[in-house]
């Protein structure tokens, strides 16, 4: 006899598995080859860096939750990939306190008050970022050469910096950023040694095959927009390569604008925080267009070295507009839908 | 015109989920036994429920009219069995509503001998008998829709059919009715096409089928008659190509308007099966009695195509197919468009193309809703290009006016695609049900 207390729920009946928690989880596993490449060149400081923003960002997000008498939202696995991604933007000495302070912020500023995931407006990662970089203009400009011997015995003293205090000045030799060299020293890097990761930089910006990797793993897994990526790389190739042909000896050349700063890490894990990015296939290539031209010419005539986070930052601005503009036309009318 | 040459046949946009075909694809339709008890519901269509002109106790014949059309848009009842009218009362349906039927008891053991109407000729019947003919053989549409399939075939004054087309897809998983149709019922299928066609006034035939059913697309060309002015098409397997819009699209490169019918763009289209049910009940004068249905799912063990007289109860249905004891969701129809069915004792109607059971280790449902993370797969999905991300916001903040104004919310015909790639788990199809109803109500007020 066929029992008859059924289960009863509304089409459709069947479902793909790949959930939100699982996306955010992949971009974890995607970013770990990096992470772990950032501790190897920059060692130990770097652990402890990548340890306190990723540890802060969830801890933040779970009392922020809890004081504001919700459900705590950790376990989507959001917060930790903002903390893993503030932590690779960083410099490999960035004192921890500050870092603690930039964490606190990416997730309180930069996602909670806009309602937390799902309604942050900017890529919280970058917001923290953007607090730091004005409120501590030295010390995130404050490089360090990879793969130094004792690097996994010793910390190096910026990192232990008291709350408050200014880090002390770095006595060891200061690995300027291949960007940086360029831009104030006019001096180039190799591209083999950028693809590698050879090279001073932020903690997770260096080995740019890395980076690659992780983010062919995303789109293999259909949890990332291929099309961000290509957008942004194309448009900054594009770009520079239009410069460089006019005149070789005054502008980089285009690989180097691809591969230097955090254009790569920038293009793979933060343009495409689906949140802050454009709805459309249209739309997105619009907007990944928009994040490389930005960054080249805020490389080019700009005051900084650098430029994909303000590229970035403000393309998420635009992202809500580029969604009211660009709508696929519905089918069966002429008209698009509405704008929001 | 030339450009035609160039389009690949498709649609935009449309899911892959897993199909499942292969458990019941290579199985022959079988004979399914009477229940001891057959329930019709009057209201197994759109449109008027049928009209009881028999009475309690009276004996009936199989293929005997148990009740008349109600007007146009509705069609007759004809007893699947040989038998005596127990009882007429309410009986369950799958909406959870009861709705008035007949209660039909077997006789046992006696002759199945049928009871023939007047038969339609096919070389002099008009078009308007064809349809008169249709109607009278109380044949709807057997996809799913369950739309009396002579209202679709009148073509308005002022449109011509150009083409007709014959939809083949079965997009939905585990379903194979329409495959073993395409098998063995090809001569039903093209007498039923020369109907159709003569009906419509249409010049030409396309069947579609998609790739998963090759072996039926080869079969029905190479069993084609000479003089049948029709082809097959074979179309990348893709949900919801099924779906009439997305079909003529997909064959044709036209779309139907927002709003309008396939008639709009010259085309009317008819489910393969039903076309099959044209084709043999429209010569000798019968009403439907039977169709065929795929009854799978894990939670089955003697999966199958059957063919199963109109009224069997779901309950002896899963008996027979030796449903396991802990069956956890039941869907009368494929599990994309298909409805859970919350009572065994409802029956199966004339719409019925599947029964999928699933017991309880089989069900998988998110135990978890997220918040939008605006990934734009839905988009991605919705066959209308609609976006279901921004109207399922909307849709929380019960804005349903603005999604039927602003953003098309009454084209969608709830096909599932944007629930099934959402990543978040956000119930959209369901939200854009009660939009819809919701906007319906309050224009009908107006």
């Amino acid at each position: 006899m066929v029992q008859s207390t059924l289960r009863i729920s509304s089409s459709p009946h069947l479902k793909r598995r790949t959930t939100t928690d699982a996306i955010m989880r992949n971009v974890v596993w995607a970013m770990l080859p990096v992470a772990a490449f950032a501790v190897y060149s920059f060692g130990l400081g770097t652990l402890m860096l990548l340890m306190t923003t990723t540890v802060t960002c969830v801890l933040t997000e779970h009392v922020l939750c809890r004081l504001s008498g919700q459900e705590s939202t950790i376990s989507d696995w959001s917060a930790l990939v903002t903390g893993l991604l503030l932590g690779l933007t960083l410099p490999p000495i960035f004192p921890l306190w500050m870092a603690f302070v930039g964490s606190v912020i990416a997730i309180g500023l930069g996602k909670f008050i806009f309602g937390g995931l799902g309604y942050n407006v900017f890529n919280p990662a970058l917001v923290g970022r953007a607090v730091l970089q004005a409120a501590f203009p030295a010390a995130i400009t404050t490089w360090y050469p990879a793969f130094i011997e004792n690097r996994f015995t010793e910390v190096a003293a910026s990192t232990l910096t008291l709350p408050f205090m200014r880090p002390p000045a770095v006595d060891v030799i200061t690995g300027a950023t291949p960007l940086s060299a360029f831009k104030f020293e006019g001096v180039r890097a190799e591209t083999g040694d950028l693809a590698l990761g050879l090279i001073s930089g932020s903690t997770g910006e260096t080995c740019a095959v890395l980076i690659i990797l992780g983010g062919i793993y995303l789109v293999a897994r259909k949890m990332m927009n291929w099309r961000i990526p290509v957008a942004v790389l194309g448009s900054a190739f594009a770009l520079s390569g239009l410069f460089y042909l006019v005149d070789p000896g005054a502008y980089p050349h285009p690989i180097f604008m691809l591969f230097s700063g955090g254009l790569m890490l920038g293009a793979v894990f933060m343009a495409t925080d689906m949140v802050a990015s454009p709805l459309t296939p249209r739309g997105v290539w619009v907007y990944g267009a928009f994040i490389g031209i930005v960054t080249i010419v805020i490389r080019l005539w700009g005051g900084l070295p650098e430029g994909v986070m303000y590229a970035i930052l403000l393309a998420n601005a635009v992202s809500p507009h580029i969604d009211g503009w660009i709508q696929p036309r519905v089918y069966g009318t002429t008209k698009k839908a509405a704008v929001t | 015109m030339t450009l035609n040459l160039f389009r690949k046949k498709t649609f935009r946009h449309g899911v892959h989920p897993p199909e499942h075909k292969d458990q019941t694809n290579g199985l022959p339709i079988r004979q399914f036994p009477f229940a001891p008890v057959i329930i019709l519901p009057m209201a197994q269509h759109i449109g008027a429920p049928s009209k009881v002109i028999v009475r309690e106790g009276q004996e009936v014949m199989r293929g005997q009219l148990l009740a008349e059309a109600d007007g146009y848009v509705s069609v007759p009842t004809h007893a699947p069995v040989s038998g005596r009218v127990r009882k007429i009362g309410n009986v369950p349906t799958i909406s959870g509503q009861m709705t008035r039927g007949i209660y039909l008891e077997p006789f046992p053991g006696v002759s199945q001998e049928v009871y023939e109407g007047t038969p339609v000729d096919l070389e002099t019947a008009t078009p308007d008998a064809i349809r008169d003919g249709i109607q009278r053989a109380g044949i709807v549409g057997l996809g799913g829709a369950a739309f009396p399939t002579h209202v679709k075939l009148k073509v308005p004054e002022g449109k011509t059919c150009e083409v007709l087309i014959i939809n083949g897809i079965e997009c939905e998983p585990y379903l194979t009715t329409d495959h073993r149709v395409m098998l063995e019922q090809a001569d039903d299928i093209f007498t039923g096409m020369r109907y159709l066609l003569k009906a419509t006034g249409a010049r030409r035939a396309i069947i579609g089928v998609e790739a998963n059913k090759r072996d039926a697309a080869d079969h029905l060309t190479r069993e084609m008659p000479k003089d049948l002015p029709a082809m097959v098409e074979v179309l990348p397997v893709k949900y919801p190509q099924g779906a009439e819009k997305m079909l003529i699209t997909a064959l044709l490169g036209r779309e139907v308007p927002s709003g309008g019918l396939p008639i709009d763009v010259g085309v009317v289209s008819v489910n393969v099966a039903t076309c099959a049910e044209i084709g043999r009940l429209l010569p000798t004068g019968r009403g439907i009695q039977e169709r065929v249905v795929t009854i799978t799912g894990p939670g089955v063990e003697k999966k199958g195509n059957y063919l199963i007289p109109i009224g069997t109860p779901l309950r002896f249905v899963l008996e027979q197919v030796g449903a396991s004891e802990r069956i956890s969701e039941v869907y009368m129809g494929g599990p994309m468009m298909g409805v859970a069915v919350s009572n065994l004792d409802i029956s199966i109607v004339k719409g019925t193309s599947g029964i999928v059971v699933f017991p309880e280790e089989d069900v998988w449902h998110p135990e978890k809703v997220y918040p939008c993370i605006k990934c734009g797969a839905c988009l991605d999905a919705c066959p209308l290009s609609l976006n279901p991300s921004q109207l399922g916001i909307l849709a929380k903040h019960e804005s349903y006016d603005l999604m039927a104004e602003d953003y098309h919310l009454m084209d969608c015909f709830e096909c599932g695609s944007c629930s099934y790639v959402c990543p978040s788990n956000i119930p959209l199809t369901q939200y854009f049900r009660i939009a819809k109803r919701t906007v319906k109500q309050r224009r009908a007020k107006t």
